[in-house]
């Protein structure tokens, strides 16, 4: 995953303000958030529900913009881009997981952790490309013990094999950073105990950069820091997390 | 790539897509199978217009016809030079053919129209819808012995059956002869008289009718002491072809006022057209109300001014069958010369006879038109209608682009309504897939390219129904008259009367570009009706559509 363990701000917020239309007026769900995560680093961004937790999370990974404020990735602003740079920032740099997997039910599993490099290729460059990619991704579901689910589509497999997969898929193109957002919200204690220890070895083992919202404690504590949002800025920054 | 895949696995997971195939399939093949039908009957119908008809008509606004020929065929031939091929005078009046049926009169209008046995088949053709073998390779208006087809000649496979013509001929007359011998004497026994004015055979009134006719209306007509009319040989009478036969029938016409045997000798021959002479039976046998070897009654008026009716009789040699019943029941040829004579149209000082037409056929490569635009600023348009084939026919022919215009224009909309259809359908799919089109954006997939997976999908399926509907089609099309015969033997009703048609099978004639048209067109639709669904899939916001319910 990422090499640049511990080099400095990797991902960083100012100022962003973000609200939404809701009947006549407007919704302000951010009002002025600054946020920075240090390459190598992993920090639980906590709420209460409605608190601009996962607002903040599609603001980070290009999925919306923001009102005002700025977003930079590795120093660069990236909030500003146009839709296409955007769209290949999404795809190279940055890697998603949601609450509710988001799988391509069409697919199979091995399918669904290539979507992103087919999504980045066209059909010459992947026919090309399809050998060393159907490695990783198999490599990548060995990883999280799916070997033998490679053919299944999502609706034969279970909730944490669903989200196993999709942090499969997230970690296909190499991303700078993870977003996770409730990735454990779906599945009972046990199941999500096991998602939490794949996305902290991530971090520990590979040294990648990890954004995990959640609004369980236990689970923020797993985390190198703490982000606490409410009424839509940051409340406190517990340094401490463990 | 992932267009591609998704593209594939919606085509093969959405069954509800397969409702869009098969409206496509059912359009595209009900188009090339109406389309395949409508050229076959059009084809046919040119085919058989053109069958009778030269390639162009010079003719006379007048029924008296004009003089000399043979002087306007060089005059043609000086105008329109190389494009040429062949040339042959017709004289045609409107008249009435009369023929006994049972004791009984029936009469029939018809066009009776005078040709040069010799050339008229080079011009059209004409000489393909005799029934005779030998008057198909070179037309006589001599009665035959016998060898008439009994079945339909032009029918590919088993055609109609025409027993009755087994026995046409000479055959046929000579037993009629005697049958009326035999009826005359046994009337006559009855009677007790020996007189009978048919007793030893017809005379023939004509000659002295025109003569009377024409010197009553101070017309150029032969007098009696002039040499009998039937010495005037196609070329004389303006066929201007050195290869004109010699006259067929002056051997079987008796001299005038003579009697004349029956049994052995014929009136000038005549071929009707075969629809008004028989009628098809319900079980497909054609049934004849008489048979070469007949006689018949034709009363048409003379060239003179003002035109009075004369009459006389013929011989049945032979039938016509273009299979365009407006021919086939208003068309008999007879001779020209022997018409041109009956008419009065010769003149009597200088032999030079008058046609109404001449019928031009073009060489290979000529343009029709552009050959008919010259002979029209050649000859004054106030004596002399120059037209096609086509423009005689016009109105028929534009009647049936028209039809074949708006036919296409409604079929086309049932592939409109199919495209309709496919835009319902798709912005379903589109409402189903939000939440996987959030899933792909937040995977990086450009609005461009969302918009790609539905058109890409509205493609496939444009190419899947375009190409089952080919398939259906072509198998329609080939397999329609078998079709046919399933239906027609599953309802017990006729779908198709070859006796309203005479066609023995429906034409079909599958035009490829026609065909590629209709794919096209059929693969367009659906890929237009899914832009709509395309855009608003791309336009989706990542967020909105990840939350989607």
């Amino acid at each position: 995953m990422s090499e640049s363990h511990g080099r400095g701000p990797l991902l960083s917020v100012h100022g962003i303000r973000k609200g939404y239309r809701s009947g006549g007026g407007t919704l302000d769900v951010l009002r002025g958030v600054d946020f920075t995560l240090d390459a190598g680093d992993f920090v639980a961004v906590v709420g209460q529900s409605g608190s601009g937790k996962s607002t903040l999370l599609h603001l980070m990974g290009l999925l919306d913009v923001p009102d005002a404020g700025e977003v930079r990735l590795a120093g660069s602003r990236i909030d500003h881009l146009p839709a296409a740079r955007r769209d290949r920032l999404r795809n190279t740099a940055i890697g998603m997981v949601f609450q509710a997997y988001h799988l391509l039910p069409e697919l199979t599993a091995l399918e669904n952790v290539l979507a992103p490099l087919m999504v980045r290729h066209g059909v010459l460059e992947w026919l090309r490309t399809s050998a060393a990619a159907r490695d990783t991704a198999r490599s990548l579901l060995d990883r999280f013990g799916l070997g033998e689910r490679l053919r299944h589509k999502p609706r034969q497999l279970s909730g944490g094999e669903m989200q196993r997969v999709a942090i499969a898929r997230a970690l296909v193109t190499r991303p700078q950073v993870l977003l996770a957002d409730e990735p454990t919200g779906n599945l009972d204690e046990a199941t999500g105990a096991g998602i939490l220890d794949a996305i902290c070895e991530l971090n520990r083992r590979d040294g990648l950069s990890i954004v995990l919202v959640t609004h369980d404690a236990s689970i923020a504590h797993r985390a190198n820091r703490i982000v606490r949002l409410a009424a839509g800025r940051v409340e406190q920054v517990d340094p401490s997390a463990e | 790539m992932y267009k591609l895949l998704l593209c594939w696995r919606y085509l093969r997971t959405r069954w509800i897509a397969l409702a869009s195939v098969i409206s496509v399939t059912l359009g595209v093949a009900t188009m090339i199978v109406v389309n395949a039908v409508m050229a076959g009957f059009s084809h046919e119908m040119q085919t058989r217009i053109h069958g009778i008809l030269s390639d162009i008509v010079f003719e006379s606004h007048s029924l008296s016809g004009f003089q000399d020929p043979q002087w306007h065929m060089e005059e043609i031939r000086r105008a329109a030079g190389d494009s040429i091929a062949g040339m042959t005078p017709t004289v045609s009046v409107p008249a009435m053919l009369s023929f006994q049926v049972r004791g009984q009169w029936v009469t029939r209008q018809v066009m009776f129209i005078g040709i040069d046995e010799a050339t008229h088949a080079a011009v059209s053709d004409f000489g393909r819808y005799l029934q005779h073998p030998e008057n198909r390779r070179q037309l006589s208006f001599s009665l035959r012995d016998g060898g008439y087809d009994t079945t339909d000649s032009q029918a590919e496979g088993p055609g109609p059956s025409r027993p009755a013509l087994g026995g046409a001929g000479w055959q046929h007359r000579r037993m009629r002869v005697e049958r009326e011998r035999i009826w005359q004497k046994r009337l006559e026994e009855q009677e007790g008289t020996a007189a009978g004015v048919n007793r030893a055979g017809p005379t023939r009134p004509i000659d002295a009718q025109v003569d009377a006719v024409l010197a009553a209306t101070g017309g150029s007509a032969a007098s009696a002491d002039t040499p009998a009319p039937a010495e005037a040989t196609p070329a004389e009478s303006g066929a201007g072809d050195s290869t004109a036969p010699q006259n067929p029938f002056a051997a079987a016409r008796p001299e005038q006022g003579r009697t004349m045997d029956p049994a052995t000798e014929q009136f000038t021959g005549v071929v009707p057209g075969i629809g008004l002479a028989s009628f098809r039976d319900s079980k497909g046998i054609d049934r004849f109300l008489v048979l070469p070897g007949d006689d018949v009654k034709i009363t048409f008026p003379t060239a003179g001014t003002p035109p009075k009716a004369v009459s006389d009789t013929f011989t049945i040699v032979d039938f016509y069958e273009s299979k365009m019943s407006e021919y086939d029941s208003n068309f008999v040829f007879v001779p020209i010369a022997a018409l041109q004579r009956m008419r009065g149209m010769i003149e009597p000082e200088t032999g030079i006879a008058s046609v109404n037409s001449i019928q031009i056929k073009l060489a290979d490569g000529a343009k029709l038109d552009e050959v008919r635009d010259r002979l029209r600023r050649a000859f004054p348009a106030e004596l002399y209608a120059v037209s096609t084939w086509r423009d005689k026919q016009g109105p028929l022919l534009s009647a049936v682009d028209m039809e074949m215009a708006v036919l296409n224009i409604l079929l086309f909309l049932i592939i409109a309504v199919a495209g309709f259809g496919i835009l319902a359908i798709f912005f379903m799919i589109v409402v189903e897939k939000t939440r996987d089109i959030g899933i792909l954006k937040s995977l990086g997939a450009s609005a461009a390219g969302i918009a790609n997976i539905f058109l890409g999908y509205g493609l496939f399926l444009g190419l899947v129904g375009a190409g089952a509907g080919l398939a259906l089609g072509l198998a329609i099309t080939w397999n329609l008259n078998r079709i046919r015969a399933a239906v027609e033997w599953w309802t017990g009703q006729t779908v198709f009367d070859p006796s309203i048609y005479y066609f023995f099978k429906i034409p079909t004639i599958i035009n490829p570009i026609t065909v590629i048209w209709i794919i096209i067109g059929a693969i367009g639709i659906a890929v237009a009706a899914s832009v709509l669904p395309a855009l608003r899939a791309a336009r989706l916001h990542p967020v909105e559509a990840l939350r989607h319910e």
